[in-house]
């Protein structure tokens, strides 16, 4: 499958990674208020790219406004009265002892309160436009936050994915979030936050409970984001992707998913590899936490990430690394090195199955399959 | 050696004072409590629930509980009577009373624990398990400081005219009695009306 | 003085040289705790800015790997637990130890062995959570110790369930002292509406730290049995919401933000009106605003929760009330700037603290209000936005009006006075410093840089980059300040300017006793006529209302100043709080560890050394009535 993913600088490929930096517009130091409507970098909570976090932009602006003329007066008024009242050499003189002023007390209790009156009005009415299902036609995906991943599951497709989200242009997306439990894996569940700034604000994924979060896209792009809410050893390594395509090529994108894997033919590395990654021996199989679905039986969730299409996809290992032949093999070969896990500890993330430079050969060979 | 009146600015003991607002703080402690156990009451992760519960055990026990308030007034009214020795009787028949309800409770969570009841069970076990133990845990204070109060008292460090120190423990007590009646209620009453 | 002439009969446990180590552990002197407290609070200060310059050090640029992401992660969660819980919490104890007895005219504290008792649960406690660093690895799980993943087996978080706790032992003790204090041995005329503001604020603090506490105790035993004994509050296998945690945290955690603001707030209510020359503008508004954000404080924990599993409801109510916070401060805010409205301000060192104070916390006010907007709080929440707001409000605000109130008290405890241009180069650096560092955090939060992570992720761009430079860089001037401030205090010690009794003209009652005050404060306690007594006694008001200096002693009626009793009463040294918590140390490890022998060990150890306690009169000679009891005149 050809990668269909397009960068928000419109460019193909160029996923992130360690070394390898995207193209960025620099913007230069200037004062706050310019910057708010600068935009840079595709985790730029200041740059809104859909309608779930324009609105918030929006009502955010106008009360930064306020801040503004509120710092500027108090600043100001404290930087005056310190310069106009401050003891002149030799000046020994007493003044005036001035105990208070009710009418100027009442002044600024009122004042304040009004103004956070007119604030507060507009805030609730948008909290609830932010929360209320989206009307007409919906996509709904399921995220599940896993130490350190996130997992997708597309109800109405049937899909499993991980780190990377597609999601079709100018549709409201649901997602129906919370975390893994006890039942599925040996993370027994903490707290994840998904957030991808230029979509939507930030939403928890709390283990018991469903939470949900509507964004959309306006414009194809990969937009980036990452766990938000402190999960661990490696929450910084736990990053997200939204990638957004036409209806068309979503559609695309929906059915190639929906395919079976490849089985690759008889006697070649890449069939050998298939049987690695069904049966180490004694090692713990990659299948036992892995799926890769070949059209028979369930497609059900699994421990590990879905790896179905796995080449579908652009970055790894919680998409902090681009997903290329060399790296993956490295992962293989030492999966801590490139991201800290806990494995030996208490059996959260990928171990260290000590594969011999055949098997390594043979598995990246066979993953480069399933695309 | 003769008391002389506190010069206080609210003319009341600080001990006194300082008993009173580390009770209020008290109050919150256990209503934090009485929380986690309410949002947990049906919590119960497949194993027992609040059907375990013998009321009539209970409320033996609560009984008993509550008339030791009625001993430790009667043993703070002695002490400003001057009478130590019904003072020390007092005091010791509501430490005794103290007991037999810290013994109930030592019977009641093993019986509870036999039938599957137990910390790890589930949430609901765990924060019955918690009210009904820290309370227990004030009891068993209560009882060491009526002890304490008790030898004190027979070793001439508490005398006549220091009733203050008895009135601080009754304080104690008498809050520790309070609670229970909440958690009485709330732990094994209200939740068998729904039963 | 003391009365010791009993010590040779009866042969106790009980130091009675007044000097020497010995003298500092027995002490139950306020003022020596204080100190006890200031100079625990510098070392622990010292250890948590070398965890902040680390974390700055790793964020420095995009990707480096100065720290491995484990000692990272136990790092922040230490800068947290330590600024917050060892610094600033203490920082304020250290003035209330201080100066309470001595702004309302009394001899001591009302229990001056419990307070001894907290600065040692205090001491035990900063040590027990720093001994986690040689056992195994620090608590990793963030100062809010979220379940379920501290209570996970591979976090270090059971030594933060339980030295919290231990900590928050010392805070409740102290509450109900400080309480007690305030409320019961208050000069004769020392009206409430006649306290100095900093007493005002500390009655608040201590009892938002009387309700709050108890409410994180409770889940930190669940937490901490959740983790070490298998008990199921936070599991959500069995059915546990950890959300209860966030909502029992947040119910504690924000009464906490004012817990640590209101004192340095009551510091600058007393610096200001002092070198303004004026008094406090709006002194019934202030008391009252401290009282309404206090109030109003513990309805607003939810605010921390934007983001987590609460409907749109909650979300609404808790933005409006956060946001009516905001009223309350802004009353306090615009009485600073109108107490030097009109004034004859002399900027020392103390007053320049004190203006940076309300101007930074405006700042740090001002990002709270945005806070509240929980539509783009979705953006803002853990980002270094949140960051930035908190350390404008925590150190924009706390600490610099905590360093406010040691330059002007400074005079006060050593008789000396700090050096005033070391002072000024302290502060603009400091100032400088502090911009410096947690400015550029607005902008890399909004960028979209989330907090906690133990790398910069490069993909989030280079202007990000060049922020958390400059913050990097702003750690360094904050270093070379801090170190100017112990040079000057510990060169000022040594050998600053004699201060005389009162370098400041100042306006409270503290400054009318000797310095550095007696043992027992006050040779006569003073009968207090009017708010800023001393002031008052000094000056008499022209028609204008502009202040007449009075003869020397014209105007102090020496007569109706109460005390005149020759024999005052003191608490002598007691080596029994010290001993009786020490028992904490087994009691926590035991708990750490389930070792239930430790445990035994632990209780048994502090039920005897309570008993030990309760046997030894406060003074020797002396029958433990009443009276003596809290050190009262009589």
């Amino acid at each position: 499958m050809t990668r269909k993913h397009l960068t928000a600088d419109g460019g193909t490929g160029g996923a992130s990674g360690r070394g390898r930096r995207r193209a960025r517009r620099f913007v230069p130091l200037a004062g706050l208020a310019v910057l708010l409507a600068a935009c840079s970098g595709e985790q730029n909570a200041l740059a809104p790219a859909g309608p779930f976090a324009q609105g918030p932009q929006d009502l955010i602006v106008w009360v930064f406004g306020i801040a503004v003329v509120v710092f500027v007066l108090v600043q100001g008024l404290i930087l005056y009265t310190s310069w106009r009242y401050r003891r002149r050499e030799g000046d020994d003189s007493m003044p005036e002892q001035v105990h208070g002023n009710t009418k100027l007390e009442i002044v600024w209790t009122l004042i304040p309160a009004m103004i956070l009156a007119a604030i507060a009005v507009p805030t609730v009415q948008l909290i609830f436009e932010q929360m209320d299902e989206p009307e007409g036609d919906v996509l709904t995906v399921e995220v599940i936050g896993h130490r350190w991943w996130f997992e997708y599951y597309y109800p109405d497709y049937d899909i499993y994915t991980a780190n990377e989200m597609a999601i079709p242009t100018d549709m409201p997306v649901r997602l129906e979030m919370t975390a893994t439990d006890l039942a599925r894996s040996p993370d027994l569940g903490v707290i994840h936050s998904f957030w991808i700034p230029r979509l939507a604000g930030k939403q928890d994924l709390v283990p018991g409970h469903t939470t949900y979060l509507n964004l959309q896209a306006d414009e194809p792009g990969r937009y980036l984001g990452q766990c938000a809410e402190y999960c661990g050893l490696s929450h910084v390594n736990m990053r997200a992707r939204v990638v957004a395509m036409e209806m068309a090529d979503f559609e695309t994108w929906v059915a190639e998913q929906q395919a079976p894997a490849a089985v690759p033919a008889a006697g070649t590395l890449e069939a050998r590899g298939r049987e690695l990654f069904g049966d180490l021996g004694a090692r713990q199989a990659c299948a036992s936490c892995h799926q890769v679905w070949e059209g028979e039986g369930l497609r059900g969730p699994a421990q590990g990430p879905d790896l179905t299409h796995l080449w579908s996809r652009e970055e790894f290992a919680g998409a902090i690394h681009d997903l290329t032949p060399e790296n993956l093999r490295a992962w293989l070969a030492d999966p801590n090195s490139m991201k800290p896990m806990q494995y030996e500890v208490n059996g959260i993330g990928m171990p260290n199955l000590n594969l011999t430079d055949d098997e390594l050969d043979a598995l990246t060979a066979y993953l480069e399959t399933l695309d | 050696m003769t008391a002389v009146a506190p010069s206080t600015s609210m003319g009341l003991d600080s001990r006194k004072l300082g008993m009173w607002t580390f009770l209020a703080s008290e109050f919150l402690f256990f209503g934090a409590f009485v929380s986690a156990y309410l949002l947990y009451i049906d919590e119960t992760n497949g194993g027992p629930g609040i059907e375990i519960f013998d009321i009539p055990f209970t409320s033996v026990s609560s009984f008993v509980l509550l008339m030791s308030s009625l001993t430790m007034v009667l043993a703070h009214n002695s002490h400003v009577r001057g009478d130590l020795r019904r003072m020390r009787l007092w005091t010791l028949a509501t430490a005794g009373q103290g007991m037999v309800f810290l013994g109930g409770q030592v019977y009641e969570f093993t019986v509870f624990y036999r039938e599957g009841l137990d910390l790890t069970q589930s949430p609901f076990a765990s924060s019955f398990f918690f009210l009904t133990g820290f309370h227990g845990a004030h009891v068993a204070i209560g009882v060491l400081l009526l002890l304490g109060l008790y030898s004190l008292s027979l070793t001439g460090k508490v005398k006549v005219g220091q009733d203050v120190k008895t009135e601080m423990v009754g304080l104690y007590w008498h809050f520790v009695d309070i609670i229970w009646v909440i958690i009485f209620t709330v732990v094994y009453l209200i939740p068998e009306l729904r039963v | 003085m003391a009365s010791t002439t009993a010590a040779a009969e009866t042969p106790r446990l009980r130091p009675s040289k007044p000097t020497g180590f010995l003298s500092w552990v027995a002490t139950t002197d306020h003022k020596r705790i204080g100190i006890l407290y200031f100079w625990t609070v510098l070392a622990f200060f010292f250890i948590g800015g070398v965890e902040s310059s680390l974390i700055r050090a790793q964020l420095a640029q995009a990707e480096l790997s100065v720290l491995t992401p484990e000692i990272y992660n136990q790092m922040f969660t230490m800068h947290g637990i330590t600024m917050v819980f060892l610094v600033v919490m203490p920082f304020a104890a250290a003035f209330f130890n201080y100066l309470l007895p001595l702004m309302i005219g009394a001899r001591d504290v009302a229990f001056p062995r419990l307070n001894a008792f907290s600065y040692w649960f205090y001491l035990f406690g900063g040590i027990f959570l720093y001994s986690s660093f040689f056992l195994g690895g620090a608590p990793n799980g963030s100062w809010v110790g979220y379940a379920p993943l501290s209570t996970n087996a591979v976090s270090n978080m059971a030594f933060y369930a339980v030295g919290i706790q231990i900590l928050g032992v010392s805070s409740l003790a102290s509450a109900i002292n400080f309480i007690v204090t305030i409320i019961n041995m208050r000069a004769p005329g020392m009206t409430f509406m006649r306290m100095p503001m900093f007493v005002w604020m500390t009655l608040t603090t201590s009892f938002l730290l009387l309700f709050a506490v108890p409410i994180i105790a409770v889940a930190l035993f669940m937490l901490q049995f959740d983790a070490v004994f298998n008990a199921q509050f936070f599991q959500p296998a069995s059915g546990g919401d950890p959300i209860l945690y966030q909502h029992l945290f947040w119910l504690f955690g924000h009464p906490e933000v004012y817990i640590m603001i209101l004192p340095a707030m009551g510091i600058v209510s007393e610096v200001m009106p002092t070198f303004s020359r004026k008094p406090l503008f709006g002194y019934a508004a202030m008391a009252f605003a401290g009282a309404a954000i206090g109030f109003i404080g513990f309805g607003v924990w939810a605010h921390h929760m934007f983001t987590s599993a609460i409907g749109p409801v909650p979300r609404s109510a808790f933005a409006v009330a956060t946001m009516f916070i905001a009223v309350p401060t802004g009353i306090k805010i615009f009485n600073w700037v109108f107490t030097m409205w009109g004034g004859r301000i002399r900027f020392t060192t103390a007053m320049l603290f004190s203006v940076g104070f309300v101007s930074m916390f405006t700042i740090g006010g001002l990002s709270g209000v945005m806070h509240a907007i929980v539509p783009h709080n979705a953006q803002q929440h853990d980002t270094y936005f949140v960051v930035a707001h908190f350390h404008y409000v925590l150190f924009g605000g706390a600490l610099f009006g905590l360093i406010s109130g040691v330059y002007y008290w400074f005079p006060k405890v050593t008789g000396r006075l700090m050096n005033e241009k070391l002072g000024k180069v302290h502060f603009w650096t400091w100032l400088f410093g502090f911009n410096l560092t947690f400015g550029p955090m607005h902008m890399s939060g909004l960028l979209g840089q989330p907090r906690r992570t133990a790398v910069l992720p490069g993909e989030l761009g280079a202007t990000v980059e060049l922020y958390n430079l400059l913050s990097s860089l702003g750690v360094v001037v904050l270093a070379i300040s801090a170190s100017i401030f112990l040079y000057n205090l510990i060169r000022s010690i040594r050998s600053g300017e004699a201060s005389g009794d009162d370098p400041w003209d100042a306006r409270t009652i503290e400054w009318m006793t000797a310095t550095p005050p007696k043992h027992h404060n006050f040779d006569v306690i003073p009968v207090v006529t009017s708010r800023d007594e001393f002031w008052h006694r000094k000056y008499a008001e022209s028609e204008e209302g502009i202040p007449v200096a009075v003869p020397v002693g014209a105007s102090v009626d020496e007569e109706s100043d109460a005390g005149h009793d020759e024999h005052i009463h003191m608490p002598d040294p007691s080596l029994w709080p010290a001993i009786h918590t020490l028992g904490v140390l087994p009691l926590g490890y035991g708990l750490v560890y389930a070792n239930w022998l430790l445990v035994g060990i632990g209780a048994v150890w502090m039920v005897a050394g309570m008993f030990g306690w309760i046997i030894e009169p406060l003074a020797e000679g002396d029958d433990d009535e009443p009276a003596v009891a809290g050190a009262a005149a009589h």
